[in-house]
């Protein structure tokens, strides 16, 4: 072996501490790297991924059974522009019972044999495939937890039909909410009706809304149609409910890259620069300076590198449900770390590694050796002197006094450990920050009620008799117990003026405050000829809050003022809210209730149900909201918060590390005066606790900026503004307790060190040079 | 009889395969002598007084100072062992430079517990009893030699320890002032302080101490009682 490979072997092997910190803060930056680069990658077009994964239909159309037929259909698979096509699968709209459970929203149920084929190739996410009658495989858009094994119930269908779910699936175009055995459709098809046929059609050409329509209009046959849904209206759904995550995810992975090539920076510069004594004795025994940076940069790489081994190998392992969550959200199949990634995030931290030591070893090379012999591992006497003069006068316990005096006499070092904690604190706050008003938003989108009469979205099933007497359903619902506030909605739709289209006016009477409907500015409505309008429609109408609007209902100008900008991303953030004495006739759509905290919901149910079946209709609990994503979201937040947690607490542990080396001897002089190992650990924790109050002070207001800079891009990728709740999401109380994670992360990081520090027998440290 | 301040017995304590620093070492030290221990590098003079001061266990004997069985305190017990019965003097002096001479002289008082004010007091009369209460505010860096000796014997008697122990303490000095530090020690045996002090210094031995203990090898190869060269 050269004599610079002993040098390097025998530097790794000595500084065995320095060699561990090094390898772990490699490990762990690697290992953070590697699950924010694939939620990087995975946040990158993920329905063009998903649509791409399992050939989604360009276009999904419907027939209706008894105005067509299925050979004519079947004809049409091979018509000219089709590329590829299945179907024609039995379809018919549902609206069952989970279990004895209320009635779920309306559904669509499509009769296939098989989950796969060559369109909308559907990916099972748990259980198997239907493969008979009485089985159904749910949507994975479902949102009910665990409902494998339970079965859904149709009392309203001849034979009351049960079926048991036996897996859960996930579409990316959403072309049904369940699906069964093909022969069951007709038993799930309500007497009298003739059911219907959905087609997927893929293209050749279906690149723009044109192309998809000649496509359509060549292929396609007329005959029965009664609805389609291209894939470009799925995918601008689709894109409007992910596009809401994207920016947090992009900026916490980011986050994450950030502050780990800080630390893993840090920890080398430290590595190296506590070896300068050994560089004058290399020097002085002929090493060249070439010499002198090729083995510093050697022995920062070895232990690097096999942390980073470890760390691409954790880092996958990790990985591994982190994007099986991350596919929930996207809904896409379950795929590996992209390689690329792997060897990006490897060679990007042993790069950082090389560099940041060759910067340090290089200006070590060019000290003279009898400079660097001379370099002490104490500071020089005359640093840092005010800080120990001061904290002598505090009214504290010396030991602890001491500790606090120690960040002044290596200014660089607390630096170095000042912004791991600034770091680490600002992703928690923005983590939290940011998970908090996710809650919110979610919250503030779904406008969900506790009990919902009807619905106040287009619907074949679901809606209201058109004699039904809306004051009797008031009536039973404000006699009901548990009702604390409920009002009804008639649902219209309207054209705008100068505006091409139609979109969907929402007349309300009563108290509204059960839908939470969110101001992002101005007011709600409180008079007839009033509205409120989403961010959304006020961009595409060219309008302002004061402004008057012209609509067109039923031929008729209704001309509505805005009084407000409200929440809302439904129908494309396009709906108008208003009184319903703005409109003649409203006819109401729906009834939401919000019941009093503490009301049973079933029993509830079966009280309201029991007074309105005279009336024809029936209540059910409202829909949740998408907490699966939710779930997810904070699932991953609080992952990637505790890895960058615990870099921040490497940044940490190296720079205690680096100190208590260079202090031993002191440390031991301390020990041989009466110091106690307690009166030790108080001292080497106490050192890190200034550096951790500060990096929390600073940290906090720079995770909020960060917050409240992500937070509005979050809203523009869905394209609205967001309510101002969703941005006061941290309170005084909230935002002192994340303060205090900087030293609780400081004092964490150096407790090892100082454990260890203590336990260093005395007079080992004081013959310590 | 009077019970020896420091009995040592039957004390071997071996680093690893070598040959053994202290092997069957027993004697005694009353109350106000003033001992010397001498012997060649290696010979386990270091060893000794590491042992009596707690800073290091045997491997087997006994260790008694003050009546505490010094050879079985845990990390804690023995630094309040140290903190109440041993004051300790180094070759290098050991001050720590980013404390003034008043706080390095009041830091053993102030780690026993002892207020701020009682330990400056107290700091401030030691320095004026040995001669150096003008630097009180200077940092350690700035004084000679002896000067830090000084201070250091001052640290080691602030909070009136039972037992000064002293390793080689004018190793690091000019014949001046190791002389100086030597008188000085002197000094505090003729007030009724017990002294072992390590060195390989016989000039040294002679003028502060009545009784040299000559190790060799890791044995009491000598044990000498003698009237003080004064």
């Amino acid at each position: 072996m050269s004599a610079l490979g002993r040098v390097v072997r025998s530097g790794v092997g000595r500084g065995r501490v320095r060699t561990v910190v090094v390898g772990l803060a490699a490990a762990v930056a690697v290992t953070a790297s590697v699950l924010a680069g694939s939620l990087l990658v995975a946040s990158s077009a993920p329905f063009d991924r998903a649509f791409a994964q399992q050939n989604g239909p360009h276009l999904a159309v419907q027939f209706d059974a008894g105005a067509t037929t299925a050979a004519a259909l079947e004809a049409s698979r091979t018509a000219a522009g089709v590329t590829a096509a299945a179907g024609p699968f039995p379809v018919v709209p549902v609206s069952p019972r989970l279990d004895s459970g209320p009635r779920v929203p309306p559904m669509t149920a499509v009769g296939r044999a098989e989950p796969g084929g060559p369109v909308d190739a559907v990916a099972l996410v748990e259980g198997t495939w239907v493969t008979g009658p009485g089985q159904v495989v749910l949507s994975a858009d479902f949102r009910t937890p665990d409902v494998l094994d339970r079965t859904l119930r149709f009392p309203d269908l001849p034979g009351a039909p049960e079926l048991e779910v036996v897996g859960v699936a996930r579409s990316i175009s959403r072309t049904a909410d369940l699906w069964v055995w093909p022969d069951q459709v007709a038993a799930l098809t309500p007497p009298g009706t003739a059911g219907g046929f959905q087609v997927l059609y893929r293209f050749a050409d279906a690149a723009t809304a044109e192309q998809v329509d000649a496509s359509s209009a060549a292929a396609v046959p007329a005959q029965g149609r009664t609805g389609s849904r291209s894939w470009l209206a799925a995918r601008r759904d689709a894109v409007k409910e992910v596009a809401l995550f994207v920016p947090f995810l992009v900026a916490f992975g980011a986050l994450g890259l950030v502050m780990s090539v800080l630390v893993v920076g840090n920890v080398v510069a430290g590595a190296v620069a506590s070896g300068l004594r050994r560089v004058g004795v290399l020097k002085a025994l002929g090493f060249t300076p070439g010499q002198v940076v090729r083995a510093h940069v050697a022995q920062a790489l070895v232990p690097a590198a096999v942390g980073a081994a470890f760390g691409v190998v954790a880092g996958n392992l990790l990985a591994v449900p982190v994007l099986a969550e991350t596919s929930e959200v996207y809904g896409t199949t379950v795929s590996p770390v992209a390689p690329w990634v792997d060897v990006a995030v490897v060679a990007g931290a042993l790069g950082v590694v090389a560099v940041t030591a060759w910067t340090s070893a290089w200006r070590a090379g060019r000290l003279r050796a009898v400079d660097a012999l001379a370099v002490g591992r104490t500071p020089g006497v005359r640093r840092g002197l005010w800080a120990a003069r001061t904290t002598a006068r505090l009214p504290l316990p010396r030991a602890i006094s001491l500790g606090l005096a120690h960040p002044s006499t290596r200014p660089a070092r607390a630096l170095a450990m000042l912004a791991a904690i600034v770091f680490g604190t600002t992703a928690v706050t923005f983590a939290i920050g940011l998970g908090a008003s996710l809650t919110d938003v979610q919250e503030a989108r779904d406008h969900t009620t506790d009990v919902v009469i009807g619905t106040d979205r287009p619907s074949p099933t679901g809606a209201l008799p058109a004699t039904l007497d809306a004051d009797a359903v008031r009536a039973a619902i404000a006699a009901q117990p548990g009702t604390l506030a409920h009002f009804s909605t008639a649902r219209r739709e309207v054209g705008i003026a100068a505006f091409s289209g139609s979109t969907t006016l929402l007349a309300f009477e009563g108290d509204t405050s059960p839908g939470d409907y969110r101001m992002i500015a101005g007011e709600w409505f409180d008079a007839p000829g009033e509205a409120v309008v989403p961010s959304p429609f006020l961009r595409a109408t060219g309008t302002g809050i004061g402004d008057a609007v012209t609509l067109d209902d039923r031929g008729e100008p209704l001309v509505v003022r805005i009084v407000g900008e409200v929440f809302d991303l439904q129908n494309d953030g396009m709906r108008v809210f208003t009184d319903a004495a703005t409109i003649t006739d409203p006819v109401v759509t729906s009834f939401d209730v919000g019941l009093r905290p503490g009301t049973d919901v079933t029993a509830y149910l079966d009280g309201l149900n029991a007074a309105l079946r005279p009336l024809g209709v029936t209540a059910r609990a409202g829909e949740e909201g998408s907490s699966d994503v939710l779930v997810t979201i904070v699932a991953l937040t609080a992952f990637l918060t505790l890895l960058l947690i615990a870099v921040a607490g490497l940044g940490v542990l190296n720079g205690v590390v680096l100190d208590t080396r260079d202090r031993v001897h002191d440390l031991g002089v301390h020990r041989a005066l009466g110091m106690t190992p307690g009166q030790t650990v108080a001292m080497v924790l106490a050192s890190v606790a200034v550096v951790g109050v500060v990096g929390g002070v600073v940290g906090v207001p720079l995770g909020v900026v960060l917050h409240d800079a992500v937070l509005p891009a979050m809203g523009r990728g869905a394209g609205t503004d967001l309510p101002a709740s969703s941005f006061a999401v941290l309170g005084p109380v909230d935002l002192v307790l994340l303060g205090l994670g900087g030293p609780v992360v400081a004092v964490l990081g150096a407790l090892l060190p100082a454990v260890r520090a203590a336990r260093t027998r005395t007079a080992t440290a004081l013959r310590t040079e | 009889m009077t019970t020896p301040l420091i009995d040592l017995h039957d004390v071997s304590r071996e680093y690893g395969d070598g040959p053994p620093a202290l092997d069957g070492v027993s004697f005694s030290v009353r109350a106000g002598e003033a001992v010397a221990v001498l012997g060649p590098s290696g010979s386990g003079k270091s060893t000794l007084l590491s042992l009596i001061a707690g800073l290091d266990r045997p491997n087997t004997g006994t260790v008694t100072v003050a009546g505490v069985r010094v050879d079985r305190l845990g990390e804690a017990a023995s630094a309040r062992y140290r903190r109440a019965a041993v004051g300790m003097v180094f070759q290098f002096f050991n001050l720590l430079d980013d404390l003034t001479v008043a706080d390095n002289v009041a830091l053993p008082a102030q780690l026993a517990g002892t207020d701020r004010a009682e330990a400056s007091r107290r700091a401030v009369e030691l320095l004026g009893k040995l001669g150096v209460d003008g630097y009180a505010r200077a940092y350690p860096g700035r004084l000679s030699g002896g000067e830090r000796q000084r201070v250091a014997v001052a640290r080691a008697l602030v909070n009136r320890p039972a037992l000064l122990l002293a390793d080689e303490p004018t190793g690091a000095l000019d014949t001046a002032s190791g002389e100086d530090v030597g008188a000085l020690l002197s000094e505090l045996n003729a007030d009724g302080q017990t002294l072992v002090v390590v060195t390989h210094d016989l000039a040294l031995a002679r003028s502060c101490t009545t009784r040299t203990i000559s190790l060799v090898d890791g044995r009491v190869a000598e044990d000498v009682t003698a009237g003080p060269a004064r």
